[in-house]
């Protein structure tokens, strides 16, 4: 039994009419040309921009009288193996080519920015690290990074190191999520084996150091949850060992196998003006040429202390992207190895009473300690007025978090950027005029995690 | 910041902030031909758009010939070249809440201006296809306002069956 006895009585209650009378704002969905204006029209062809080259799609010259008997809109997903989660397309086809496309999402929509409003700041790390459930650590870095600029709190260097050091683990972990993944949508079901199981691995290191796979928890406000475990330093290096050489393995099975040179070079080009038209990050715009990587342009953590490469293609195929990733995985392994050398001792956490709880041991015998440990998992600590927008380096790109504070226990508003949400803009582009069966391709290469799409 | 992004925020009030070098605060009429003159001006990216719901914090801190109102629409845009960003809160009165959409400016701000329509009710102007995004399309109500109460209504399924 619903506690609303009269649901429309509930949906009206206290709401102005000029805040409901736009709420019809048409369809989600592709119609068809004849109803569809021209600049939609354009979008959904992949036009751009107006540009001084003239490569852009001008919306006047797409064909609207095209008669309907000669082309088919089509709907792939949300349930489409392909598309990585519940990501919706509706593509438009002339026989097989690709004409218009128009991605339909929030399938997996939760409202965590308003849920994030109702948690304290101690809580939200728990939150966001469930937005892209493949990059969980770098989520939480951004959102304790910003939460940290506003408090006005240094964080001590074996923290900051250890965060580096998930974040490069996790990076690793994520790509070869990739690998495989994208191995078994060009048919390598052998990839999809093996990047699992090297997966596995870093998973595992997870596992031992937060006590959980995914949604860890462990970047914390404040510094990290735990320090590492023993022998961390072991583990790492098996990790980094395996990983690198196996991804010379990965070299034999896909890098110079004819079939998947051929799905993947010349397949979803991208030009660099295109992707900086369209706020494309990470490896998408790495792959047009553009050397941009957060991690080396604008440092953050302990990244300007190591010595890795930006890896960038030159064409902006797919076969790009596929380079750029496993040469990410190398350079992971490289960073590590520098993690490893270079761990500072020292404290996991920042000893700031107003944001780190006291020591387990010290509750047992102070109450001081006891009421201080209380009022930090119950009301949290205040933040002090602001707003803030960090950004860092995820593997799928530009992971920002804009955070406003009114001075409370819980942010005003959270608002997470994510990479894959604004990259699946660029999928109008990168499938027109390409085949069906590429566009399998094409979708896997932008690696979308739908769980930071629709949050 | 170079000369040319500074010549581009002259007469418009200002602050800095932790993590960005300066943050504008346009009038709402001038805040399309701003972004585009710091586009000009070698922001080549807008890195993110959002919106926000001032409702229960009017007293917000502001430059002084900034007038508070319940809604801002919040743009970072990112220079590559220069490694600068620059952040541009631009208010939006709660009586007409519509702002230009900057889609010509960048087309990346697509989807973002259509998740501020849908979560904030705020309409860009411009924008070639201003439907919901995230939310079903025959939602009410815009869920990241501050006077849109969390659980407050039953949750909605698209076309749910009826009770069996």
């Amino acid at each position: 039994m619903s506690a609303y006895q009269n649901e429309d009585e509930v949906r009206s209650v206290e709401r102005p009419a000029w805040s409901t009378k736009e709420t019809s704002e048409g369809s989600q969905e592709l119609r068809r040309r004849t109803d569809t204006p021209s600049d939609e029209l354009g979008r959904e062809s992949g036009a751009v921009l107006q540009m001084p080259d003239g490569r852009v799609l001008d919306p006047s010259q797409i064909d609207v009288d095209r008669p309907d008997d000669e082309t088919m809109i089509i709907n792939m997903g949300p349930q489409h193996p392909s598309t990585h989660g519940v990501l919706r397309l509706m593509l438009e086809l002339d026989g097989e080519v690709v004409l218009r496309t128009k991605p339909v999402i929030g399938y997996l929509h939760t409202g965590m920015e308003k849920t994030a409003e109702e948690l304290t700041y101690v809580q939200g790390s728990t939150n966001v690290t469930r937005m892209d459930y493949l990059s969980q650590m770098h989520n939480e870095a951004v959102f304790s990074l910003a939460t940290e600029a506003l408090l006005g709190v240094d964080i001590p260097d074996r923290a900051t190191w250890i965060r580096t050091l998930m974040l490069e683990l996790n990076r690793m972990g994520s790509h070869l999520m990739w690998m495989a993944t994208n191995g078994m949508d060009l048919g390598s079901t052998s990839m999809m084996i093996y990047g699992f199981r090297e997966r596995e691995m870093v998973m595992s290191f997870f596992e031992k150091t937060t006590g959980l796979r995914f949604n860890n928890n462990y970047i914390r406000p404040g510094g990290v949850a735990a320090d590492l475990p023993d022998g961390w330093e072991d583990d790492v290096l098996v990790i980094c060992d395996t990983v690198l050489e196996r991804s010379y393995e990965y070299d034999d099975l896909l890098t110079g196998q004819p079939i998947f040179r051929e799905r993947t070079e010349a397949v979803g080009g991208l030009t660099a003006e295109e992707a900086l038209a369209l706020s494309v990050t990470g490896p998408l715009l790495r792959s047009t040429g553009v050397p941009w990587d957060l991690r080396r342009t604008m440092p953050y953590l302990a990244y300007d202390k190591l010595d890795f490469d930006v890896i960038v293609g030159t064409y902006g195929d797919n076969f790009d992207r596929y380079s750029i990733r496993l040469n990410e995985i190398r350079e992971s392994a490289k960073m590590l190895r520098q993690l490893v050398e270079g761990m500072p001792s020292g404290d996991y956490r920042v000893q700031d009473a107003k944001v780190t709880p006291p020591p387990r041991a010290r509750i047992d015998s102070s109450m001081e300690a006891l009421i201080h440990h209380f009022k930090i998992f119950t009301e949290g600590f205040k933040v002090p007025e602001g707003e803030v927008y960090c950004a860092i380096e995820s593997p799928r790109g530009e992971l920002g978090c804009y955070l406003a504070s009114d001075g409370g226990a819980k942010p005003y508003r959270m608002h997470i950027r994510g990479p894959s949400f604004v990259n699946l803009q660029v999928l109008p582009l990168l499938l027109r005029g390409g085949l069906l069966s590429d566009a399998v391709a094409v979708i896997s290469s932008v690696d979308p995690v739908m769980g930071e799409v629709d949050r | 910041m170079t000369d040319l992004a500074i010549r581009a925020l002259d007469g418009v009030p200002t602050t800095t902030g932790p993590m960005v070098d300066q943050i504008a605060f346009p009038e709402r009429t001038a805040y399309k031909a701003l972004v585009e003159s710091l586009k000009g001006s070698g922001f080549e990216m807008c890195s993110d758009l959002c919106g926000i719901d001032y409702l229960d914090h009017m007293t917000r801190s502001l430059p002084d010939g900034v007038t508070p109102e319940r809604f801002e629409v919040v743009v970072n845009l990112l220079s590559l070249s220069a490694k600068r960003r620059v952040r541009i809160r631009v208010q939006v009165p709660e009586t007409a809440p519509v702002v230009d959409s900057l889609f010509e400016v960048y087309p990346g701000t697509e989807a973002m201006e259509r998740e501020a329509f849908d979560l904030f009710g705020i309409q860009f102007t411009g924008h070639p296809d201003l439907s919901r995004i995230l939310m079903p399309e025959e939602w009410e109500g815009h869920p990241l306002r501050k006077d849109y109460g969390s659980g407050r209504i039953p949750v909605q399924f698209k076309e749910a069956p009826g009770p069996r």
